[in-house]
């Protein structure tokens, strides 16, 4: 038989695939993440080698979008001063929902060696964090391995985001 | 045993010294070793009052009075060609003299020569603003007052420019705590959920390796084990270890048999 055509014994003589709501949705939100083009420090030029032809995030279907508004991960690279606080926030919320926060490095997990009066001490201060990824700065690798762990953790999830925990959690 | 000794107010004064440390200083000149500077020198103090002069690893470091900068940064760039200010700033000297040092690095392209103008100016004060001479006295002015709190006069555009507008406090000065005092470090938190938000967040963690002993929920106690986020406040019951046991077999014993030969 060839291949192109249904094959009707296999499926009940109908050609339908079955899953849950659930699933197919999930499929499509962890097959399709959008971060933002967000760089603030060091962290960012591993992110951008991640994105480039090398480590090719694009296969996993994950494109950096120059909007918030067409985004839905935020990956915060780098150290987030106080004063730039206020504006990352602002992009977290005009994100729009489902929306998921990758913090990256070191210095957005804990504040890291800048143990200073300028920078936020994590960045889970100000935004509710998914996926910590430690180290200073990540390899590309790294990130590509955090990603596929927010993936799993998008397909475990609930389809309707009011299920789960992470979205009471949040502050506003 | 050491010999105890008060450490408070270490700031003002090291409660240990090196015995063999050795103080470095640099080689101070007298100005007239070089005629280059000693001509702009006698062109500065025609017109202005200079408290000190000296060479000082190549550069001349001249002391002013703090109502005199204008005046002597003018002289220095028409008559003498300082063309360039390449820094300005302060330094902090409050606790030890109780005054700021404000200085001007300036560069002389023709002569390729440097000089530092330096001027005491007490808390408080402000400087003249020599911006009209030198535009990159702009942001270094603006700078100053963002770090130290010293105003300039009649500067274009008086306004922090490192730190956030409504920020409190110049983080640059010795008496400001390198994490920050209370307003910094409420900040954020402040500023984007309010400050009803305070208690939710939680203090910043200044130490990320901290452990804490009653953390059930990322920490456990070996040989007191407990579910996951049980409340262990009142104590935990301990759970004995239990090591894998260890067979010992003695083979002198009839267990084992002496082979007479080879086979």
């Amino acid at each position: 038989m060839a291949q192109h055509k249904v094959n009707y014994a296999s499926s009940g003589g109908l050609p339908v695939a079955l899953t849950t709501v659930d699933h197919l949705i999930n499929w499509g939100r962890s097959n399709s993440l959008w971060p933002l083009t967000y760089g603030l420090a060091c962290c960012a030029i591993e992110m951008m080698a991640s994105g480039a032809s090398r480590y090719d995030f694009d296969r996993f279907g994950t494109i950096f979008r120059a909007s918030p508004r067409q985004a839905d991960v935020m990956i915060l690279a780098g150290t987030l001063s106080k004063k730039h606080a206020e504006f990352a926030r602002r992009l977290y919320d005009q994100m729009t929902e489902p929306k998921w926060v990758i913090s990256m490095g070191s210095c957005a997990n804990t504040g890291g060696m800048f143990n200073t009066y300028a920078t936020v001490q994590g960045v889970d201060r100000i935004v509710p964090v998914d996926i910590y990824l430690p180290g200073c700065a990540p390899r590309p690798e790294t990130l590509q391995y955090a990603l596929m762990m927010l993936q799993k953790k998008i397909r475990r999830e609930s389809a309707n985001m009011k299920n789960n925990t992470k979205q009471n959690l949040r502050l506003i | 045993m050491r010999k105890y000794v008060p450490k408070d107010n270490v700031q003002k004064k090291a409660y240990y010294t090196d015995r063999f440390h050795v103080v470095p200083s640099t080689p101070r000149e007298d100005v007239s070793t070089d005629e280059i500077f000693s001509k702009h020198l006698e062109i500065l103090s025609a017109k202005v009052e200079v408290k000190s002069a000296r060479i000082e690893l190549g550069s001349m470091v001249v002391e002013i009075n703090h109502e005199d900068n204008y005046k002597a940064l003018e002289i220095l760039r028409d008559e003498c060609s300082y063309a360039m200010l390449t820094e300005m700033s302060a330094v902090d000297y409050l606790a030890k003299d109780g005054n700021f040092e404000v200085f001007y690095q300036l560069l002389n392209l023709k002569e390729v020569k440097r000089t530092r103008v330096v001027m005491r100016i007490e808390q408080g004060l402000a400087v003249e603003s020599v911006v009209p001479l030198y535009k990159s006295a702009n942001f270094a002015e603006r700078e100053m007052f963002d770090m130290f709190g010293i105003v300039a006069n009649n500067h274009p555009f008086m306004k922090r420019i490192l730190m956030p507008d409504d920020w409190e406090g110049h983080p640059l000065l010795k008496t400001y705590p390198l994490e920050g005092d209370e307003f910094a470090s409420w900040y954020e938190v402040d500023k984007i959920f309010g400050k009803e938000a305070r208690e939710a967040i939680g203090p910043e963690n200044r130490d990320p390796a901290r452990i804490d002993r009653y953390d059930t929920k990322r920490f456990s106690r070996v040989g007191y084990e407990v579910p996951f986020g049980a409340d262990i406040s009142n104590g935990e019951t301990e759970t004995p270890i239990e090591y894998s046991k260890t067979f010992l077999v003695d083979y002198t014993k009839d267990s084992g048999q002496q082979l007479e030969d080879r086979k």
